[in-house]
């Protein structure tokens, strides 16, 4: 069973993300740390990237400030490998395909197995693109994260047939971001879903109260909370360890109790 | 490998929110074109509110003077709303309003065809929103004001680099966060499956009339047809109906800014690297961990660190070439066509001017060259003006 199976083995999962680099490579490093102490069940690493079109500002300052930090695709690995040397929590990449692309699929993913990466998320690689990288990321045991969409539809079945690892379920229009509501009919998607997978379906987008994470890890494997974590690193930088082990705490316990 | 593909190039790499509108896109437009009635439309559209047929101008005094091709000038500046993009448009928003959306939204980089999608909304009744490089909304203040008395609502995108790479990311993502009753005008011949294709279609008008234009006037095809690239819309539609004839140079001009040694230019074929980014494979210009490079023209319209799919396929194939062409080189073309000719062209068209003053003195008399004037240069001057150091009051 792959690490990522470990992270929804025992209930409902709460998913962390943070960019890699923000405010650097040593402080991402022990936030994932912090988070794991205080239940974090998988951590999401952004791989910083100068455009990255699926996010709204609060993760897209976020790379920014990476990127203008030198953050590079090998200064993430090396915050994996630290990272690694404490822990063995699941963690899962986030990115967009040109660094990995630039990188070199081989290469990239042979880094991934290497140190422990049990999974990829990439925003502009639709079911359709996956093959690009496919073959080699199997090889290296790393599972491309599949996304459904609130436009998905009939293509809902499609990806989650093939789904690996977790499906990542997109809870609204356009870009990640905080929202007070989430309205898109999840249950539905998720029925739809598990007539063809047992695949776990995590959702994300929008989620950042104790309250919207219940409500979407009720009905679904879990809750991915992004713009939160990253808002609350903007505010204290280089003092933020705290402050993320008592958010992460009151939102899984919310999770943990569905 | 998904569809839209030319050899390695293009693709759909666009976020899975998208993917079901961009399917849609495709199977309504190879229906409309293939449905009489829309034809119809856009064909009275295109010429009788945009002018077309456009003018294949016999530019003598510059033939005479550079003593060798003649020099022919397709005259895209002379459509209604002064450059090429208004073909591509016509076409898009009558699709979009066929396909049931109420609401296009577009980026642009000089505000040509930002201005285009706002005339293009006004006359078949859409809400139109434009986003637009705060660094352009700047350089291009008289077109932001165009599209607001048009009726659009301008966005200036403060992210990035604030010109037109950041325009296409805040379009892309107001899109996904609206797309039921929107469409989104893609303004050049790049994007994911089936933009490179539709936009390509919409302005090969252009070379259809300039190949018989050119068969009428000389007998004969030319040596070689030129266009200006940014994206690479005015070059696709110059070069499409000329593809198939293998004695006809393609070439096109890209923006070298100041210099392809420096770090200040938009060259994507003389410095760019294979890449994935804005939904297709191609050529970017990037640094060695694929993160995109600001780059720079004096032209806004051709500052964007791509190109379109189709134009890396033409070249890594060995069909069409491109050469870079400084911010220097341009602006003493847009000075020589002014006095040489009378025309006052866009500062991108200017690009391939400069090319052509560099071959056709090369070149026998008894050969001809098409130089597609992409756009009219009244929205340059003030620009030109700031960059010869002239103080101008507008």
């Amino acid at each position: 069973m792959s690490k990522i199976a470990d992270a929804f083995a025992k209930g409902k999962a709460f998913i962390a993300f943070l960019t890699a680099g923000d405010p650097s490579g040593e402080k991402t490093a022990e936030y994932i740390l912090a988070m794991e102490e205080a239940g974090a069940d998988l951590v999401e690493i952004g791989i910083p990237f100068s455009d990255p079109t699926a996010e709204g500002v609060v993760i897209q300052e976020a790379n920014i400030r990476a990127l203008n930090g030198k953050m590079t695709t090998d200064g993430v690995f090396d915050i994996v490998k630290a990272v690694r040397e404490k822990s063995q929590i699941p963690l899962v990449f986030m990115t967009y395909l040109n660094p990995v692309f630039h990188y070199g699929y081989e290469a990239f993913f042979r880094k991934c197995e290497t140190l422990g990466v049990d999974g990829i998320i990439i925003p502009d690689l639709p079911y359709e693109e996956k093959e690009e990288m496919s073959d080699i990321a199997e090889k290296h045991g790393v599972d491309i994260i599949s996304m459904i969409a609130p436009t998905s539809r009939q293509r809902i079945q499609t990806i989650a047939k093939d789904a690996k690892g977790f499906l990542y379920v997109v809870s609204s229009m356009g870009v990640t971001g905080v929202r007070n509501n989430i309205e898109t009919d999840i249950v539905s998607m998720i029925s739809s879903i598990r007539e063809v997978t047992d695949t776990p379906a995590a959702v994300g987008f929008g989620i950042s109260t104790p309250k919207q994470a219940g409500a979407m890890a009720e009905v679904s494997d879990g809750a991915i909370v992004g713009s939160a974590i990253v808002k609350i690193i903007e505010t204290y930088g280089d003092d933020a360890a705290e402050d993320l082990k008592t958010y992460v705490t009151e939102m899984k316990n919310a999770v943990h109790s569905c | 490998m998904s569809k839209g593909r030319y050899g390695e190039f293009g693709g759909q790499y666009i976020s899975e929110t998208l993917m079901n509108e961009l399917i849609q896109l495709e199977e309504q437009y190879e229906y409309y074109k293939k449905d009489a009635e829309f034809q119809r439309e856009l064909k009275q559209l295109l010429n009788e509110y945009a002018g077309r047929p456009s003018l294949l101008y016999y530019a003598g005094k510059m033939t005479e003077e550079l003593g060798g091709a003649k020099i022919y000038l397709k005259r895209e500046d002379l459509n209604h709303t002064g450059s090429h993009k208004i073909n591509n448009v016509l076409g898009q928003v009558l699709l979009a309003k066929k396909m049931g959306k109420t609401r296009v939204i577009a980026e642009t980089g000089a505000g040509q065809h930002g201005v285009a999608t706002a005339t293009a909304a006004a006359l078949l009744g859409m809400e139109c929103e434009v986003f637009m490089g705060k660094e352009d909304t700047d350089r291009q203040a008289l077109n932001v004001y165009r599209m607001e008395l048009l009726g659009a609502k301008v966005h200036a995108v403060t992210t990035g680099t604030q010109t037109l790479k950041d325009a296409v990311n805040a379009t892309m993502r107001e899109w996904s966060n609206r797309v039921s009753d929107t469409h989104y005008v893609l303004g050049s011949v790049m994007g994911p499956h089936p933009f490179p294709m539709i936009v390509r279609d919409f302005q090969s008008v252009i070379s259809q009339e300039a190949r018989q234009q050119i068969l009428e006037a000389e007998g004969k095809l030319p040596s070689a047809v030129l266009a200006c690239v940014g994206g690479g819309s005015n070059a696709m539609g110059m070069f499409y109906h000329f593809i198939e004839d293998e004695n006809v140079r393609l070439i096109g001009c890209e923006a070298a800014g100041r210099g392809i040694d420096t770090d200040q230019h938009a060259a994507t074929m003389a410095k760019g690297t294979l890449g994935v980014f804005h939904g297709m494979k191609s050529y970017f210009c990037q640094d060695a961990y694929g993160q995109i490079a600001p780059v720079y023209s004096i032209s806004a319209g051709l500052d964007y660190p791509g190109i379109g799919p189709e134009h890396a396929y033409l070249r890594d194939s060995g069909r069409a070439e491109y050469e870079p062409v400084t911010d220097d080189e341009a602006v003493e073309a847009f000075e020589y066509l002014a006095r040489t000719e009378g025309i006052i062209c866009a500062i991108e068209s200017a690009h391939a001017v400069a090319h052509a003053r560099k071959i056709a003195p090369k070149m026998g008399k008894d050969e001809n060259i098409i130089i597609c004037l992409s756009g009219r240069g009244d929205k340059d001057v003030a620009a030109i003006a700031r960059y010869k150091g002239v103080d101008i009051h507008e």
